[in-house]
């Protein structure tokens, strides 16, 4: 009940959000309507951070714990992450054609790292399927996800660490914080966008993760089923190996004692 | 294309995209729940 109430105050305020940076904020003296693409675009990409963060600190939990919760943490943060990262790139393009005059450029630091960034957790989520062991997924998981956190630092310093087309960061900078530049309509918008996306972030996550449970414990429900049938069918062809058809019965049994070991593998 | 177009087109991808990942995330959870309730069910 109260993850229904939080979806549908996040969804009045991203509606709100949108609104206000659309039609109430006016807009930039310089970059016309196109700096309105700067509310979601940023909101994205701070959530992008985030969700990798929580991603690495669950692996981390996953490591010391062994607990498979962390481990639900880190997949649904990972996959939120992705999808805010496709956001901010998308974002990010559909602002740089009118004001930059380029969709994308390589030689950009910050652009190549955020699709590094993006690509790193594609990674991550297609090496969970390679494993049906769940705590081995989450080991090796959890590895990865902590060593494609390093990119995180790199494309948040790659404005200040190399020359290219992106500004500075206006994000996680304590002085434009404090001392904001832009007149308070666009910190407002900013803000509020930062907020609405933060909520809606929050309700994701906490639905991805009752996913991943329910996925643990249905994969774990197979699991056991697939063991009682197997223990069951070599029970059974062990009571009829003494018959003396037990040669034929036997081999009927052992053939279908092995096959539900192989799918629960 | 104008400004205008490049700003619908970014919104709408984002917005578009997020309410599309909150249903497809609702959908797989549902779905998940009742693969879960019909295997109770069988025992």
């Amino acid at each position: 009940m109260k993850t229904r109430i939080l979806g549908i105050v996040a969804l009045l305020a991203v509606v709100a959000a949108t609104l206000f940076g659309l039609f109430v904020v006016p807009a930039d003296l310089n970059q016309g309507d196109a700096q309105r693409i700067m509310y979601p675009h940023v909101a994205s990409a701070w959530l992008a951070y985030l969700s990798f963060g929580v991603t690495a600190l669950a692996g981390i939990g996953w490591l010391i714990r062994r607990d498979l919760r962390f481990d639900s943490v880190a997949v649904a943060s990972a996959e939120i992450g992705v999808v805010f990262t496709a956001f901010a790139i998308w974002g990010g393009m559909m602002w740089a054609r009118p004001v930059w005059g380029v969709f994308w450029q390589w030689e950009d630091p910050r652009l190549t790292t955020t699709a590094l960034l993006l690509a790193l957790y594609v990674g991550y989520l297609l090496l969970r399927r390679l494993s049906d062991d769940p705590a081995r997924r989450a080991t090796r998981a959890s590895v990865v996800g902590l060593v494609a956190a390093v990119d995180m630092p790199i494309v948040h310093f790659s404005v200040i660490w190399w020359r290219g087309l992106h500004q500075a960061p206006t994000f996680l900078s304590p002085d434009k914080i404090l001392n904001p530049s832009a007149p308070l309509p666009f910190v407002l918008a900013l803000v509020g966008m930062l907020g609405a996306f933060t909520l809606a972030w929050a309700w994701l996550l906490i639905r991805r993760y009752q996913l991943a449970r329910a996925e643990l414990a249905r994969e774990e429900a197979v699991r056991g089923g697939l063991i009682r049938k197997a223990s069951r069918s070599a029970s059974s062809s062990t009571a009829s190996s003494s018959l003396p058809t037990g040669d034929v019965a036997g081999a009927g049994g052992g053939t279908q004692s092995k096959a539900p070991a192989e799918a629960a593998r | 294309m104008s400004d205008v177009a490049f700003v619908i087109a970014g919104y709408g991808v984002i917005l578009g995209g997020l309410a599309a990942y909150a249903a497809l995330l609702l959908r797989r959870l549902a779905r998940v729940r009742e693969d879960r309730r019909s295997g109770d069910d069988r025992g």
